[in-house]
């Protein structure tokens, strides 16, 4: 998924670098013009717009007062501070990860980095059911570390450590996968001067990879934390649904919809749904300042030859 | 000759390899390849027989049709509506195009069971949109139909993404001579435009398929989960994990894990065909 997300941001960036070309004068005739904007539209309206706007309508059907009751509910208040927690856990750790891996990956050549690759993006391709299910077998009674855990008293699975063990597995590439094709296409002239000049390792890489890589970054880790927030597949498989303890922002909404209280569901889920809103407003602003860094680069070289 | 100098002088001025090819791998095997390994080897524990009549079993045949057929749906009809989407973003300009651009991304970013729950308030008889489909006879809340409503929209953005830079990307001249050399609208678009996109298109196709065969979220709200006709292969696992059979819940994912690893090889096949087409 990932994948698809930096192709296109650097591709967009690309082609909107350089190529001016606005050229408006379509081959086909106009009719089919309005006609294909007209199915993408009604396609996006009824598969998008609708489902976003009827989260909010949802959510605030009872009016104002009941919304706010559900969302200062005490076992509200605590799914979304175990939100948190998890999302603060996970994301991180990832981002620690993410720029270790493209670090290693981008800046040397190895046997074996395509392997290497391909499995950091891994469990993107595995279903977030599995993902809770490896914990279940790693933690659970049954399990590899079960009986030692027991017999030592620390809980995993069914508490707040295998939630956050679960959140990191479904958010493991996001960051890596963000930066590595930055990286690669960055190069690495403006370290290698750096560190001839004198500066030591670390500091060439807070003074010169870091600021080179902090739109990325950021792109990388407000999807991590969007997918982190809101996983419910693995997180449901190990958290064991205690109200109160084990359940996040995602669980919470699960629970008050099976008891029929569709109202709090979707206040719940209304803040979920204004996450999102915020992740793609983030998204679309680094996007936007991507493309305009890759324009004055550009600019720049065509002045400077 | 400069690329070889300072490749060599990369790998000796860049500090930090070990460090971080240590702690990458280290990182790697402590939380995905050690905890995906307990699957493997928890179905080692199974007899061969066991095996095969827990993964074929009538109740999870029904589940393995609902969940890849249900995804070869949603797949295609992301491949037709994504592919106009895509094209009527990059060709042409109306009021409004860059909120819709951001939009086509809502669904990576809301979290699965908002949907789960959206769409099924919305098609269920009494919604925005199932009201009007009672009346036509058509029930999509609770059916499998409900299913592939879901898995559309889990898939919508792959296409979109993946055929939107190939179109940006592609050579308008080409269409311009086919055109001039007498090639209607038609002909230029089958001809010229379409074998372009078609890389992308299947890459999007399979993107979207292998995301929508592991989906759950989204799912099991407006699914019905009824055994042997709505319930999908993840809710199974989950169905076998409360009943606390665990091998036979793992056996199930091990099934799950080699569509999805086959699928994984298939799209990188595609991606790199999709390279090569586009001469890069």
């Amino acid at each position: 998924m990932s994948a698809v997300l930096d192709n296109r941001l650097k591709d967009k960036a690309a082609a909107l670098a350089n190529a001016p070309r606005k050229a408006t004068n379509t081959l086909e005739p106009a009719w089919v013009r309005y006609a294909l904007i007209a199915v993408a539209l009604v396609f996006l309206t009824l598969f998008l717009f609708v489902p976003l706007v009827a989260v909010f309508t949802e959510a605030l059907k009872k009016g104002w007062d009941t919304y706010k009751e559900a969302v200062i509910d005490p076992d509200a208040l605590s799914a979304i501070r175990l939100t948190f927690i998890a999302a603060g856990i996970a994301v991180p750790l990832n981002l620690v990860f993410g720029v270790a891996a493209a670090w290693t990956i981008a800046k040397f050549d190895f046997p074996g980095k395509s392997i290497l690759l391909s499995l950091i993006d891994l469990p993107f391709s595995v279903s977030p059911v599995i993902a809770g299910l490896i914990y279940v077998l790693l933690f659970g009674s049954q399990g590899w570390f079960g009986p030692w855990l027991m017999d030592h008293d620390i809980k995993i699975l069914f508490a707040v450590p295998g939630i956050v063990l679960a959140t990191i597995f479904v958010t493991f590439p996001f960051v890596a996968r963000e930066l590595i094709p930055l990286m690669q296409a960055q190069g690495s002239e403006e370290e290698e001067a750096a560190l001839v000049l004198g500066a030591s390792g670390w500091k060439t890489f807070f003074k010169v990879t870091l600021p080179n890589i902090k739109w990325g970054l950021l792109y990388g880790v407000i999807l991590c934390n969007a997918r982190a927030m809101g996983e419910f597949g693995a997180v449901s498989v190990v958290s064991g649904h205690i109200r109160g303890e084990t359940n996040t922002m995602p669980l919470q909404v699960e629970i008050l919809y099976n008891e029929y209280n569709f109202t709090a569901a979707f206040a719940i889920a209304s803040l979920l749904a204004l996450l999102a809103l915020v992740t793609l407003a983030v998204k679309t602003f680094i996007e936007w300042r991507m493309h305009q860094a890759q324009k004055a680069s550009v600019q720049h070289h065509t002045t400077e030859h | 000759m400069t690329t070889l100098l300072s490749r060599n002088s990369a790998n000796r001025v860049i500090p930090g390899f070990g460090l971080s090819l240590g702690f990458t791998i280290f990182y790697l095997a402590l939380l995905v390849l050690i905890p995906l390994s307990a699957i493997f080897l928890k179905t080692f524990t199974m007899s061969w027989d066991a095996f095969v009549s827990a993964v074929t079993s009538p109740r999870v045949m029904a589940s393995y049709r609902l969940s890849f057929g249900a995804a070869l749906i949603g797949a295609a009809i992301n491949v037709v509506f994504g592919g106009i989407v895509a094209w009527v973003l990059v060709r042409y300009q109306f009021p409004g195009k860059r909120f819709v651009d951001a939009l086509v991304d809502l669904p990576f970013a809301l979290p699965t069971a908002v949907a789960g729950i959206t769409l099924t308030s919305l098609y269920s008889s009494n919604g925005w949109i199932g009201k009007h489909l009672e009346p036509l006879g058509i029930k999509v809340a609770f059916t499998p139909l409900g299913v592939v409503i879901a898995l559309t929209f889990i898939g919508l953005p792959f296409v979109v993404r993946t055929v939107q830079p190939v179109l940006e990307d592609a050579e308008r001249e080409l269409e311009e001579a086919a055109a001039s050399l007498g090639a209607s609208p038609w002909q230029t678009f089958t001809r010229v435009i379409l074998p372009s996109v078609v890389p992308a298109l299947l890459t999007g196709f399979a993107l979207a398929f292998a995301r929508a065969t592991g989906e759950y979220g989204s799912v099991i709200f407006i699914a019905g989960n009824m055994p042997m006709i709505s319930e999908i292969t993840p809710l199974f696992i989950i169905t076998k994990l409360e009943q606390y059979d665990y091998t036979g819940a793992t056996a199930i994912a091990v099934v799950m894990l080699l569509v999805s690893f086959l699928l994984l090889l298939a799209i990188n096949l595609l991606q790199a065909w999709a390279r090569k087409r586009a001469g890069k």
